[in-house]
């Protein structure tokens, strides 16, 4: 069996506008491996949004991309304050960002709709006041 | 159409990407809300935003986004602009507002794609 390759991502919760390059990483590494230019689609959506959500709603934390050569997994781990209905926070418009995200062009609600629709499985872990974990699964 | 003939449709000015006009473009989505575009975004779309920070340009680099068009006379910043060099995309500005940007497009022949 071939080698996965792992890639591992610090999310700062500092500074907005950097929210995104990791990415924007793991889009040019997967494009050097060959992975097709589809399935590249679908990861770095899914992704960026549960980047941006990170940042967002989480102060930060850790993304872990694993590149098989029959899948993509990402695993999305934050400390922050746990999904309280995830039913709630999976319909598209539901939305807990602050204005001030909103005006930033984020908090419409379709981050996590969104993060479902571009994977193929998509698993979430979440403790209240301990942190989410998202595992996202994209075939290739 | 191409890039050149929406510039056209609009008086759009580039700022970024001459080289890049005769790139073609098969539809467009407008709007502020980046998770709305990375929702319903196509191949080979025209991105027209009033909303101005880099995130606009992350957003269409995700979606392999063809041409941002800034709306209602938005001005990027340079930082905006050189992340857009980097990913050699095309940018492009109006004074149009986008209700009436994406009319003219839309009459013009280039559509949202089916949802």
């Amino acid at each position: 069996m071939a080698d996965v390759i792992a890639l591992t991502y610090e999310i700062s919760p500092d500074d907005f506008t950097r929210a995104g390059e990791a990415s924007s990483d793991v889009k040019s590494k997967l494009k050097q491996v060959g992975v097709s230019p589809a399935a590249i689609r679908k990861v770095a959506i899914a992704m960026y949004e549960g980047e941006i959500n990170m940042v967002i709603h989480a102060e930060g934390g850790k993304i872990t991309v694993e590149i098989s050569p029959t899948e993509i997994r990402m695993i999305l781990a934050d400390r922050g304050p746990g999904i309280p209905d995830i039913e709630q926070a999976m319909q598209a418009g539901w939305s807990t960002a602050p204005d001030e995200v909103r005006s930033l062009g984020f908090g419409a609600g379709m981050g996590l709709p969104n993060m479902k629709k571009y994977t193929d499985e998509m698993n979430i872990e979440t403790t209240l006041g301990v942190g989410t974990t998202i595992t996202m699964v994209v075939k290739i | 159409m191409t890039v050149k003939d929406a510039m056209n449709v609009l008086g759009a000015r580039v700022l970024v990407g001459e080289e890049h006009l005769d790139r073609e473009v098969r539809s467009a989505c407008g709007s502020d809300m980046m998770s709305d575009v990375l929702a319903f975004s196509k191949d080979h779309s025209i991105l027209l935003t009033g909303l101005c920070n880099p995130q606009v340009i992350r957003t269409a680099e995700m979606l392999d986004i063809v041409c941002i068009i800034f709306v209602r006379g938005k001005k990027p910043d340079e930082t905006i602009l050189e992340m857009a060099r980097e990913r050699d995309l095309v940018v492009l500005e109006t004074g149009h507002r986008m209700f009436s940007s994406c009319g003219m497009l839309y009459a013009a022949g280039l559509h949202g794609g089916a949802i």
